[in-house]
């Protein structure tokens, strides 16, 4: 399997990164992830393959890691932190509002496929909580207007 | 207290006879300090500390009995029934589980806890494993036995926090070598083997240690029985040469027993198709056509097994050369034991003082592995060698014309063409160094690594036999120190086969049949004049029944025929096996015999280690061969003198060279060194017809097609 | 942002134009230090850190040129130098700043860091969801290569030093240095037994310096203006500013530098502006959620590694958490207890089981099914783990929910009757 030219640049450049192959992993499986959009049993063989490690071994370590999904997510990920800085701040409220606007459960893609929701542990905006992170994009001291405007602008953007 | 510098608190205490509870601990593995259970106080540090990971040290201060450290264990342990099932009489494990042996102990309270639990399904991975995650304590002993120890890694852990289970490699299912080593190790009942899951509980069970039917390494395996069907195999008490270890023959290919195919009756062919008779039918067929043939002076012809143990094959060929007055005597031949011993009495030195014992490959500074697949055909050895290298640091270097497992252990390894290993071991044993070509190079590189070490032990295939073992022999003498050899053969007793004189130009111990002074021996002991000549080998045998001139071919565990082909309606043909095999369905009279597992003895291991075999089972049809050998005697009228098991292994300690061994440690059930040859040449030529099956850790010959589990996990 | 009783020192180039560049930071002092440290030798770089009595800023507080002196500059292995910009923990957010704003001044500690145990690699390990941070230090390190400040003999000295940045991918316990260790080598994020420590057998067993983001980044004022003048901003044994987030019920959460040693009560009441609508103060984590909360009777303990420990807490990561009147401790404690257990790797049997146990149990407690019984076993669990641990997250764990039970145990009380009393009054924390 092949990756985008971009890609495959990138993970040209982790290969030479590190004086031992296995530490380009976790970096190729999140950025391989970023692109195809989960970690498919394809992408994983393939990660496997190239670092000369079994399958297991990878399914362990992206067992382990939160960010690493073995399942598809929506084209814009929604995370929203509840942790303590953000609960203080109203971030619960605005996690409810998240499922009502969007009609999801965490863990599940809106049909048109362009959101997913999830509740996530501190995102290092503590002090402009409450913080939201929508793929890797932050946003910070948000209400329920600012996301339900957010959620509104992501999906007019459709192509 | 004293202990060497380095050594870990916990094993010190276990020395001096102080119990420090432990999960994650586990000898020969890797540390983990996971389960928290070893925590003790030791003065001056802040914390309680884990008894696992602190070596000991110059006037330490350590308090392994005070509330503190009690405290902690009753809490962890507490902490680990919080999700672990409360079903211990459901369990397979209860009665043996550790967690229960350690509430049982130290104490826990299982009411505190209101919450709910965590439950997964049970999950089958193979035919052998099945996985029950909630009763799973995450002590990652069979992670690191399957990494570590096996050298398979089939094993992860997978998840993180709460949700953490271990993991099998192929999406949910073991593709694995499916030694069962994890399900063992594992302290509770989170891993259990399909054989024996849900069968019985271990206290209805008798327990009978034995040693392995399969392989040629001899394992101590113990048979846990109940209903005169065993259940289980296993060495949880880790006696025997073998340690913990196990491969999944020693422990679940015990099924053919109680295969229906087994033969119970014996067969009688009459109009050509063969047919169930009487014992007394059976025995009066063969010795009424025996005798017939004895007077007429015809020949006869005797294949001997690879698995029955010494007294049977000791028996066998005294019936032979004593008593149907042949030495048309031999069995399937897997390694040139013969020619090794023959090689080193030549060369000078004691044979006794250079074979090397099983144990012997966990110690040994660098070790010479020539061909053979030890990871398939020599578990135990190859498990052995990987732990030396693993914990001893022991050097391993590997030659073979194929890419084997044990590469991956190996300080350097060899690639030659297949066939050359004869001109390999000329190669290694020469002085030159100079002029060779640069495809040598390889070659000269390794030489001069072999030549830097001292006191190898060379373990070999059969692709080195008859003069190539001279050859070996020869370059071991080269060498600093004292070079010691392993021979692999293939099955339980080949190499009790080969002591005990199936072979037509040995009499037993590796005397030369043409020996006056050795034949003189053996019949003054036995009372006859002996041939005084080789005999027919085993594909002379064949041959020669074939087109009619030996009267008689008696086969004992043995399937020659899957090999050779026999002219139908030649020979008068005798089979005593546990199924209808090749040879037995163009058999004249079929007589069903009893497995290893079914009778009392001894066996020798390919390293010469004799062990003791004990009956586990009764048989209701099937006779032991040792009494089939003596019945068929006894109607044909020669007399062999006692046949009871003891009484022939008395014979044996008394005759058989090397093997008057004490009685006290093979009586205790350990393994006894053997000690053959006094240096004399028993000149056997037909290296030819040493050949290893290249069994795989699935197969085992002509039984392993019986045994369901092997079937079972070759189709998995 | 700033305020008056800021100290800027670490973030002094913060908010100037196009700060994150290697053109701003040149025009600023930048990567002078460095110069400076290429004529020092090791010893002397690694006294000047002692002098400075620079306290390590990820948590544990451990002084960084004891820290630096621990490992063998003699070993034949390579020797790594390993930044942990994991930034995991709740109520800390410091990191993040100094690498938006000022990627060269870190950049710089580091590679002053690499003189002084002579390394010549260094990792930047950034958790991965600082992507964009992970953007802006790859630029920042093409710039600072492109200009002779990383690559072979920088700036004509002879010394050699790479550098680059690793993603993390979402783990709290990635921070742990030897858990971070573990997946800057592609494992799974599991501690590692100590000893032996990173300083002798870190990074693929080879010695390492491993520091936070915010220690780095006051390594070059500290070699440019003298350890003995960094060491006279804070108090005797705690040298120094550190980077301060104030998030909770204050005014004015953000992310300010302050002295060591500032009263609590002025931290709050000036820098943050006091409790958000005029509330009651009601409870400070002081240094990151794994530290114990303190209470209003502790207003004044200044805020020092050692009179905040003195008082029964931590001064931990510098993220101050403040709590008005209308806080529910239950639920703050298991809000916590929530998140050790998510990131709790599982490795060791009473940090898993135990915060597995604890949330349920509270979960169960604050939705109004507790028995009087329970408050004490919260506590009693939480104290079974304590110490027990393999790592200390399972200390931080535990103390929080301890330090809780016991000083609101009538809070808990409340919960009796079936229901939270906070949640009936209509603020939902
Ligand atoms: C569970 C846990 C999480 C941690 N997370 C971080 C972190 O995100 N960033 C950090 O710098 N240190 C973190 N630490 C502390 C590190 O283990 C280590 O002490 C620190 O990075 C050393 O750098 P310093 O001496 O400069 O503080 C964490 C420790 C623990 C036990
Ligand atoms: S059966 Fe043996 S090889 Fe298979 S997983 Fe268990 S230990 Fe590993
Ligand atoms: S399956 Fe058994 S051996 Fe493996 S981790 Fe669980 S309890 Fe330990
Ligand atoms: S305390 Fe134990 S389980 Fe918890 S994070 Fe540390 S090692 Fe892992
Ligand atoms: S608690 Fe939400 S960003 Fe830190
Ligand atoms: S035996 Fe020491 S922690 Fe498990």
């Amino acid at each position: 399997m092949r990756f985008s030219a971009q890609l495959e640049a990138r993970f040209e450049r982790f290969l030479a990164r590190y004086p031992q192959r296995r530490s380009a992993l976790i970096p190729m499986l999140l950025y391989a992830q970023d692109e195809v959009g989960w970690l498919s049993p394809e992408v994983i063989a393939e990660i496997a393959g190239r670092l000369d490690l079994s399958v297991v071994e990878v399914e362990s370590v992206i067992s382990y890691y939160s960010m690493l999904r073995r399942r598809p997510a929506g084209k814009y990920h929604i995370q929203v932190c509840t942790n303590i800085s953000c609960m203080l701040r109203e971030a619960e409220p605005l996690f409810e509002h998240a499922r009502e606007k969007l009609g999801i459960e965490p863990g599940e893609i809106t049909e048109d496929g362009l959101f997913s929701l999830e509740e996530v542990e501190c995102l290092g905006a503590c002090s402009w909580a409450p913080a939201v992170q929508v793929n890797y994009d932050f946003h910070h001291e948000m209400t329920p207007e600012k996301l339900g405007a957010l959620v509104d602008r992501l999906r007019e953007k459709r192509p | 207290m004293t202990a060497a510098p380095g050594t870990l608190l916990i094993e010190a205490a276990r020395r001096a006879g102080i119990e420090i509870p432990a999960f994650c601990y586990y000898p020969g593995l890797s540390l983990q300090a996971a389960c928290r259970m070893c925590l003790v106080e030791i003065e001056k540090a802040p914390k309680l500390q884990t008894a696992c990971t602190v070596p000991v040290s110059e006037g330490m201060v350590v308090r392994t009995n005070t509330p503190k450290v009690h405290d902690a264990r009753r809490s962890m342990l507490e902490f680990l029934l919080t999700n672990h099932p409360l079903d211990c009489p459901v369990c397979d494990k209860g009665g043996e589980c550790e967690l229960q042996d350690m509430v049982f102990r130290y104490g826990a309270s299982f009411s505190r806890f209101r919450e709910e639990k965590r439950h997964t399904d049970e999950e089958k991975w193979s035919p052998v494993v099945y996985y029950d995650g909630p009763r799973c304590i995450l002590c990652y002993r069979c992670v690191r036995v399957c990494n570590e120890g096996m050298d398979v890694s089939a094993l992860a852990i997978v998840n993180r926090g709460g949700r953490t289970l271990i993991g099998p490699n192929a999406g949910g299912h073991l593709d694995c070598e499916q030694c069962g080593m994890c399900i063992d190790i594992c302290p509770v009942g989170a891993l259990t083997s399909g054989s024996y899951r849900h069968q019985a509980r271990p206290w209805e069970l008798h327990y009978v240690p034995t040693i392995c039917t399969h392989c040629g390494d001899g394992c101590k395996t113990t048979l846990s029985v109940r209903n005169n069907r065993v259940l289980r195999g296993n060495n949880r008490d880790q006696s025997g040469i073998n340690g913990e270890f196990l491969c999944i023959k020693g422990r679940y290919a015990f099924d053919f027993l109680h295969h229906p195919e087994r033969l119970t009756q014996p067969l009688v062919r009459q109009e050509g198709k063969l047919v169930p008779a009487t014992w007394a039918q059976a025995l009066r067929a063969v010795a009424a056509r025996f005798r017939q043939l004895l007077e007429q002076g015809s020949a006869f012809g005797i294949i001997g097994s690879n698995h029955a143990g010494n007294e049977t094959a000791y028996l066998l060929q005294k019936f032979a050369r004593a008593g149907l007055r042949t030495n048309n005597i031999d069995h399937h031949r897997t390694a040139d034991y013969a020619a090794l011993i023959a090689a080193l009495a030549r060369s000078g030195v004691r044979p006794a003082d250079r074979l090397a014992g099983s144990r012997d490959l966990l110690t040994a500074r660098a070790v010479l592995l020539i061909g053979n697949n030890p990871t398939e055909q020599h578990p135990l050895l190859a498990w052995n060698m990987r732990t030396n290298v693993r914990l001893n640091k022991g050097r391993l270097y590997v030659v073979n014309h194929r890419a084997i497992k044990l590469e991956r252990q190996a300080t350097a390894t060899l690639r030659i063409e297949e066939g050359r290993a004869g001109a390999l071991l000329d190669f290694l044993a020469g002085q030159t160094t100079a002029g060779q070509p640069p495809a040598l190079q390889p070659w000269n590189e390794f030489r001069d690594r072999l030549r830097a070490e001292s006191d190898l032990l060379v373990v070999f295939g059969d692709e080195i036999k008859g003069d190539g073992i001279a050859r070996l022999v020869a370059f071991g003498n080269t060498l600093g120190g004292v070079t010691r050899y392993i021979a692999l053969g293939d099955y339980n007793n080949s190499r009790g086969a080969s002591d005990m004189g199936l072979l037509p130009g040995s009499l037993p111990g590796y005397a030369p049949v043409e020996d006056a002074v050795v034949r003189a021996r053996f019949e003054a002991e036995w009372n006859v004049t002996l041939p005084p000549g080789p005999g027919l080998a085993l594909d002379e045998m064949i041959a020669a029944a074939g087109d009619g001139r030996l009267g008689a071919l008696y086969v004992v565990g043995a399937n020659p025929l899957k090999r050779y082909n026999l002219n139908a309606g030649s020979s008068f043909l005798v089979v005593q096996d546990m199924f209808l095999t090749e040879t037995a369905r163009q058999a004249d009279v079929v007589l069903p015999a009893a497995a290893v597992y079914e009778v009392n003895g001894t066996v020798t291991n390919t390293c010469g280690e004799l062990q003791r075999i004990r009956q586990a089972l009764g048989t209701n049809g099937p006779r032991a061969d040792l009494e089939i050998i003596g019945l068929i005697a006894k109607e044909t009228g020669i007399s062999l003198g006692p046949v009871g098991s003891e009484e022939v292994f008395d014979e044996i300690r008394r005759l058989v060279n090397g093997y008057n061994v004490a009685m006290a440690g093979l009586a205790a059930g350990e393994a006894v060194p053997t000690a053959p040859a006094d240096g004399r040449d028993a000149s056997l030529g037909r290296p030819d017809l040493v050949h290893s099956s290249g069994d795989t850790l699935f197969t085992s010959g002509t039984l392993g097609q019986y045994s369901d589990m092997l079937e079972a996990v070759r189709r998995h | 942002m700033a305020h008056p009783l800021e100290v800027r020192i670490i973030s002094r180039r913060f908010g100037l134009p196009n700060s994150a560049s290697i053109d701003t930071f040149l025009a600023h002092q930048g990567y002078e230090a460095l110069r400076k440290a290429l004529k020092m030798t090791p010893e002397a770089i690694i006294e000047e850190m002692k002098k400075s009595a620079l306290r390590g800023r990820g948590g544990a507080g451990f002084p960084a040129g004891l820290k630096w002196g621990f490992v063998p500059r003699q070993s034949p292995r390579p020797r790594y130098v390993v930044c942990n910009a994991d930034e995991g923990e709740p109520g800390t957010c410091k990191d993040r700043p100094l690498m938006e704003y000022d990627p060269h001044q870190l950049i710089e500690g580091i590679l002053i860091a690499g003189l002084a145990v002579d390394s010549h690699q260094g990792f930047i390990y950034i958790r991965g969801e600082y992507r964009y941070l992970i953007d802006i230090m790859d630029r920042a390190i093409e710039e600072a290569r492109g200009r002779g400040f990383l690559g072979k003999n920088i700036l004509g000295s002879g010394f050699d030093f790479e550098l680059a940045t690793h993603t993390g991918a979402g783990s709290y316990e990635c921070g742990e240095e030897s858990a971070l260790l573990e997946s800057l080598e592609g494992k799974r994020g599991v501690p590692r037994i100590r000893p032996p420590f990173p300083a002798v057998a870190g990074l693929y067993q080879c010695p390492t310096v491993l520091n936070n983001v915010e220690t780095y980044a006051a390594v070059p004022a500290i070699i440019l203006n003298g350890g003995d003048w960094y060491h006279k901003l804070g108090t005797p044994k705690n040298g120094g500013t550190r980077l301060f987030a104030l998030s909770g019920h204050v005014s004015r959460p953000g992310v300010y530098e302050l002295p060591l040693g500032m009263p609590l009560r002025q931290m709050i009441y000036e820098v943050g502006g006091g409790i958000r609508g005029g509330r009651q103060l009601k409870a400070v984590i002081p240094g990151g959620s794994s530290t114990p909360v303190l209470t209003p009777e502790h207003l004044d303990v200044p805020m020092d590694f050692d009179s905040v420990a003195k008082a029964g807490s931590f001064l931990g990561s510098g993220g101050v958490i403040v709590m008005d009147e209308d806080t529910c401790m239950v639920k703050v404690a298991l809000r916590l207890t929530e998140f050790y257990q998510h990131e709790s790797c599982g490795w060791c049997l009473p940090c898993r089981e135990g915060t597995l146990w604890l949330r349920k149990l509270l979960a169960r407690f604050h939705a109004g099914a507790g028995v009087n019984a329970d408050i004490g076993r919260a506590g009693e669990l939480a104290e079974n783990m304590l110490g027990h641990t393999f790592c200390p997250l399972g200390d931080a764990a535990a103390m929080p929910v301890i330090s809780i039970v016991k000083q609101f145990r009538h809070e808990f009380e409340q919960h009796l009757n079936g229901r939270c009393p906070f949640e009936a009054k209509g603020a939902r924390a």
